[in-house]
């Protein structure tokens, strides 16, 4: 591996698609006069001044704060929901049948419904991003705390681990793989809904700023916004999976040890 | 023998019955439906803004009997069937294609992983100016979150492949085309499946999206018509029947899943328990 040349090659393999296509992008709208797609020189030209100059402070990190502040939301309602459901088999054949129901309900729907409930605001906003990322943590989070091995569970008691012990080292972290799966989902979920939660009633948010260049035909910028939107996207999910690989360091060594042996 | 002693079995097993699944659900069931209805009565929600249950229900009969509603119904519907037809589809096809070579799959890895979390609603604004509000500006968003959904599960089942049982078929000289059908598509299909579940759900998720947002007819756009009409009680009868639909969705696609998979082991093995 630290052979310079496979290196390189690697480094070719992962660059040469992403750079023809760039490349077929970049020279196919050239010259097009198409006011719908105007040529990639002209967006990238528009990229910096679109963003750069206040938008950043006043819509992209605004709509970042109202991601993250559902986002978590969703994490600790979902968390400790899941625990205490995935922990009792009673009360999870209890509420699965309403659970399973409003997580069929796509959550979209749901903003219509929090305007009526919480007003247009940012608190609506965080609302729906949690309401949206709640079923796949919590769902994941009651699967991941139900497969928990008994034999561990029985030990755990047998040590007299304490109940906030045995949720620390036992529960949680037994069901961390799941949780974590859970949470990946939800975090492109909550990115969706923040996007639709700011087409709403929103005054500014990254949002409510690309369809406001579309509503008024300043189509360079709106490209600009839609590519700003995927990097974000983009930027999430590495974020996510070195969070991942801190948090589920232990696990991904274990599963590599099982399969050399 | 005394009545104690008779009446201790008799009331173990009714606490059996009590603690039987089925049953505890429908308890829940009937619960949520009791929250529904109370926390408006009680005045801890504002009954303006969120009916009891009853209201609701009344709202709903209300709309079964109007014929918009089922026209609203049926193009939500075959704007889902078609989206997912179109992207099962290529999806089917790209990650075959792509699966079945080692370099093409490590110089498109970078590109799908980039494309990926690109959240589909980025792309409003695009649908939006290329079809205004005709049902194709949905169909692209449907189309393009629920690719990738099953590209990548078709991806990681062509790689799934038993590498002795593809050389086998090749010395047997089976061609292409019944490489693919007897050996790559067997294989590939529980992945397939799975994605074709994760993917239904996406795909309605963005549906009635595109219809609340674009306004591309459907159930959406009756939901946005009651809101703005401030009709209360049918936006919530309409996010009921796209919690049914969407219930629907998940068992229709555990059924297909069933049926295309009852040859696997996986499922053989679930109905022999």
């Amino acid at each position: 591996m630290s052979d310079p040349m496979a290196l390189l090659r690697r480094l070719v393999v992962l660059l040469a698609l992403p750079a023809v296509l760039f490349g077929v992008w970049w020279f196919a709208s050239a010259s097009s006069t198409s006011f719908f797609f105007p040529p990639l020189s002209e967006i990238v030209g528009t990229f910096g001044e679109t963003w750069f100059e206040g938008r950043m402070t006043r819509d992209v990190l605004p709509s970042l704060g109202l991601l993250a502040a559902g986002y978590a939301l969703a994490l600790v309602v979902g968390v400790g929901l899941g625990v205490a459901t995935g922990s009792s088999a009673r009360l999870r054949a209890f509420l699965e049948p309403p659970l399973e129901f409003m997580r069929a309900i796509p959550p979209p729907v749901l903003v219509p419904v929090l305007i009526l409930l919480a007003g247009p605001n940012d608190r609506m906003r965080v609302l729906v991003i949690a309401t949206g990322c709640l079923w796949p943590i919590l769902l994941n989070t009651i699967e991941g705390v139900r497969g928990i091995d008994p034999v561990l569970r029985d030990s755990a008691a047998a040590y007299r681990l304490g109940r906030l012990r045995t949720l620390r080292t036992l529960v949680l972290r037994g069901a961390s793989p799941q949780i974590m799966t859970g949470a990946r989902q939800a975090l492109s979920i909550g990115l969706i809904l923040l996007v639709i939660s700011e087409l709403f009633a929103a005054t500014r948010g990254l949002g409510y700023a690309t369809i406001q260049f579309q509503r008024s035909f300043a189509i360079p910028e709106m490209w600009s916004g839609i590519i700003l939107l995927g990097l974000v996207g983009v930027a999430l999910s590495l974020v996510f999976r070195a969070v991942e690989g801190v948090v589920l360091g232990w696990y991904h060594g274990q599963r590599e040890s099982e399969r050399k042996s | 023998m005394t009545p104690a002693a008779t009446s201790a079995p008799a009331r173990r097993g009714a606490a059996e019955i009590l603690s039987s699944p089925l049953l505890l659900g429908l308890a829940g069931s009937a619960c949520f439906v009791l929250v529904l209805e109370l926390l408006p009565r009680l005045g801890v929600v504002d009954s303006r803004f969120f009916p009891p249950f009853s209201e609701m229900f009344a709202a709903l009969v209300d709309e079964l009997g109007k014929e918009r509603f089922w026209t609203a119904l049926v193009a939500t519907l075959r704007g889902w069937g078609l989206g997912l037809l179109i992207a099962g589809g290529a999806a089917v096809v790209v990650g075959i294609v792509l699966g079945s070579s080692q370099l093409l799959r490590d110089l498109t890895t970078s590109t799908i992983e980039f494309l990926r979390p690109i959240p589909s609603v980025a792309l409003i604004p695009l649908a939006v100016l290329l079809y205004g509000t005709g049902m194709e500006a949905t169909l692209l968003l449907v189309v393009y979150a629920s690719f990738w959904q099953m590209l990548v599960q078709v991806l990681y089942g062509v790689q799934d492949v038993d590498p002795v049982a593809l050389d086998t078929a090749r010395s047997y000289r089976f061609g292409l085309r019944r490489r693919i059908t007897s050996v790559l598509w067997p294989t590939a299909l529980p992945f397939v499946m799975t994605g074709l579940r994760l993917a239904a759900a996406v795909a309605l998720v963005l549906e009635v999206t595109g219809e609340l947002i674009i306004g591309t007819p459907g159930l959406g756009n009756v939901l946005a018509a009651a809101q703005s009409a401030g009709a209360v009680p049918t936006v919530y009868a309409i996010v009921l029947v796209t919690g049914v639909l969407g219930v629907g969705v998940n068992l229709l696609a555990r059924a297909v899943e069933r049926r295309a998979l009852r040859w696997h082991p996986s499922v053989r093995r679930e109905v022999a328990v």
